[in-house]
């Protein structure tokens, strides 16, 4: 059984529908990118499956449980974290009080967690004190990944981690997430870096204005010629 | 000393070379001179329908104008010494003042010993001073004062702390005045059973919290303004069905503009006390002294508790909180019960205290000033809201008799302004806020739609 299922779910803004029937699945233990152009819904693919958004059919099972109805808070309790789009730190807390904030939900202490995210990203815990605003935008995107771990999540969502980072900054970021993952964590990658994504991932979707309109081995779509053209900004006809 | 660069937010040195009407002195001194010349031409005599301009004319000439000029010009000449004295560092003619009271406040929170001696000190102080004041005071400090205390903690909890921008708050102390009417039988319908306003105190809580949750239910998803257009449009509409409840359906419910008379004062039998409150405004001075401690006390407490965590998150990012495992709409609901119902307290003493409410009392302007006086004092600080709401109710008091009635808002603006201008945090800001709003003059993230946006300190 997978880890996680979306079974035809639609989502609608209104009268518009951004979700025409994804489905799609994430096993235990694996790193899936899901691809697609600005707009075609992946960020909201991540939000329903949060509990941010409500699905207006279909169907959304973690480790066999329906959890398309669910809060925000309670998917999260069970083990499903998110890190949203667009490095959402808390701006005036501190380095420290954002990741203590990751941790709402846990009751007791978590010094053990919050060790492994400072070995992961060590610039974090040279700038505990520090506001979250003033971080430069590697080191929120970092803050924003460890936040989303200090709830122990089995599954992580990551919305494009890599948006407007350097070069090196993204590679950093790609080895933490293998590193993430080795540690035990499942991950759903939303990427447009889609040649790095693939490279990291195992399986891919492609998502299309609300459809998965291609799905199989990461090595596979990394050389397929649609994806190659459509996401990989190759010029198939010169090849 | 001097710039060749001139940075944003940085004040040109003595030495500095720009043209004259380039110099942040001689700017700040023509609109100094320009604000003293309105305020003077404002507050002189007016002229009337037939001859407007006569109030003008007879005001150039009158010595009021070159006196609002000297002062101008005074304040002007005082601030560029001060810079001077300083240097080009930041100028704010209030930070002798301001120096000593962090210096205390940061102190106090080290030191357990010196926080419990300030505390009783001001306590001490409470209980006794408005013994020594005039009967006159004494109401001030009750009706004005006391109440808007009360109403400004709880809009606190909600636009200080949960960062939720309420226009409407006065409604929420028109239910709870209007629930005291109709249980004490002095509204034209009658009462199932009537109550003393003691009692009354639960079922308006309860009827505020209602209606609190009522509100924010559907409005919470919006945001910053547009949460505050609509409460604003909930306290019209409140007050609207006061002033129009006369005829509700053909039956005169809400006695319409004229409110309700003879609101029974509150007292007291009950485990061996027996006491009526009377005209007498002290015995609710320490009624409202007993009450607002209480509140002070367990606002500080939840502020500090997972549930300020939360306000705080919400505050800051609301996707972020949610994310990070918030239940946010019950937070946020949570923020606006509190605050309807502290609200709602408030308008049960206020009703038994004055004996009369009428539409009038729960003006949208009302609503307004405790938001004022929530942004005066310092949001989200407890001890600045109490502080803000007493200067700001005692300020047109002190006015009055002083100069013409007309004039009086004109004062208290300006009062606004030079509190914006100088110290936009509040008298007595948060730590958090005071940060909030340092980093957003840096263009780190404004201070969200509550805070001041960057730019306007220098
Ligand atoms: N709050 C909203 N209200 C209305 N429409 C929305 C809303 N959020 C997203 N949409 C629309 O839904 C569609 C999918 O948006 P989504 O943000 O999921 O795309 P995305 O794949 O994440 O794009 P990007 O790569 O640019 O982040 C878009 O057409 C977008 O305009
Ligand atoms: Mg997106």
């Amino acid at each position: 059984m997978a880890m996680l299922e979306l079974q035809d779910v639609h989502v609608k803004y209104g009268a518009v529908e951004a979700l025409k029937g994804v489905t799609l699945e994430v096993n235990e233990g694996e790193i899936v990118t899901l691809l697609g152009a600005n707009g075609a819904g992946k960020t909201t693919t991540l939000r329903t499956i949060s509990g941010l958004l409500r699905p207006s059919a279909g169907r959304i099972l973690f480790e066999g449980r329906p959890i398309d109805q669910m809060p925000a808070h309670e998917v999260l309790g069970i083990g499903v974290g998110h890190v949203p789009e667009g490095r959402r730190v808390f701006p005036r807390m501190s380095v420290q009080e954002n990741l203590e904030m990751g941790a709402y939900q846990r009751k007791g202490g978590n010094k053990e967690v919050m060790q492994r995210v400072f070995e992961l990203f060590p610039v974090l815990s040279e700038r505990k004190s520090q506001e979250g605003g003033t971080l430069s935008g590697g080191e929120q995107q970092m803050l924003a990944i460890g936040r989303a771990l200090m709830s122990r999540p089995r599954l992580i969502l990551l919305d494009e981690p890599s948006m407007g980072l350097a070069p090196l900054i993204v590679a950093k970021i790609f080895e933490i997430i293998a590193e993430i993952n080795d540690d035990g964590t499942t991950v759903l990658l939303v990427e447009q870096n889609a040649a790095q994504a693939l490279k990291l991932a195992g399986r891919g979707y492609v998502l299309e204005t609300g459809s998965i309109v291609m799905s199989d081995d990461a090595a596979t779509l990394l050389s397929d010629d649609r994806v190659r053209a459509a996401y990989l900004g190759e010029d198939i006809g010169a090849a | 000393m001097s710039n060749p660069t001139l940075e944003r937010g940085e004040t040109p040195g003595p030495g500095s070379r720009l043209p004259w009407h380039r110099n942040e002195d001689y700017r700040r001194m023509f609109s100094l001179l320009m604000v003293g010349l309105v305020v003077a031409l404002m507050t002189g005599p007016s002229g009337n329908r037939d001859h407007p301009t006569d109030g003008f004319t007879g005001s150039w000439f009158h010595p009021r104008v070159l006196l609002f000029l000297g002062a101008a010009a005074a304040i002007g000449v005082l601030m560029t010494l001060y810079d001077r004295s300083k240097g080009a560092g930041r100028r704010n003619p209030l930070q002798p003042v301001i120096a000593p009271i962090t210096a205390v406040r940061d102190r106090m929170t080290s030191q357990p010993l010196l926080r419990y001696s300030v505390y009783a000190a001001i306590l001490v102080f409470a209980v006794l001073y408005p013994m020594t004041l005039t009967p006159f005071w004494q109401r001030v400090l009750v009706d004005q004062i006391g109440v808007y205390v009360l109403l400004a903690l709880g809009l606190n909890i909600v636009v200080g702390l949960a960062g939720l921008l309420d226009l409407g708050y006065i409604a929420f102390f028109a239910i709870g005045a209007y629930t005291t009417a109709y249980f004490t039988g002095k509204l034209p319908v009658a009462p199932p059973f009537t109550l003393n306003p003691f009692e009354v105190v639960p079922i308006a809580i309860l009827a505020t919290l209602v209606a609190g949750v009522l509100l924010g239910g559907p409005t919470l998803r919006l945001r910053g303004d547009y949460l505050a257009i609509v409460t604003l449009g909930f306290g019209e509409i409140v007050r609207i069905l006061a002033v129009n409840g006369d005829a509700f359906f053909g039956t005169n419910v809400t006695n319409g503009p004229r409110g309700a008379v003879g609101i029974p004062h509150p007292s007291i039998h009950a485990f061996g006390i027996n006491y009526d409150w009377t005209l007498k405004s002290l015995p609710y001075y320490y009624l409202l002294l007993v009450l607002v401690v209480g509140l002070l006390i367990a606002f500080n407490r939840l502020e500090n508790s997972r549930v300020g965590r939360a306000w705080t998150a919400i505050r800051e990012d609301e996707v972020a909180a949610a994310a990070s495992g918030v239940p946010t709409v019950k937070y946020k609901l949570m923020a606006f019960a509190i605050g309807a119902s502290t609200s709602g307290f408030a308008g049960v003493l206020y009703a038994s205290k004055v004996g009369f409410i009428s539409p009038d009392n729960f003006l949208l302007l009302f609503s307004l000033l405790v938001v004022t006086m929530v942004i005066f004092g310092g949001m989200g600080s407890l001890p600045g809201v109490v502080l803000g709401a007493a200067v700001l109710q005692w300020m047109p008091q002190v006015l009055r008799g002083k100069v013409p009635p007309e004039d009086r808002y004109i004062y208290f603006g300006a009062l606004l302004i030079l509190m914006m201008i100088f110290r936009p945090q509040g008298l007595l800001p948060s730590r958090r806020r005071s940060r909030e709003l340092k980093l957003s003059e840096e263009g780190l993230g404004g201070a969200d739609s509550l805070g001041a946006t960057p730019g306007t300190t220098s």
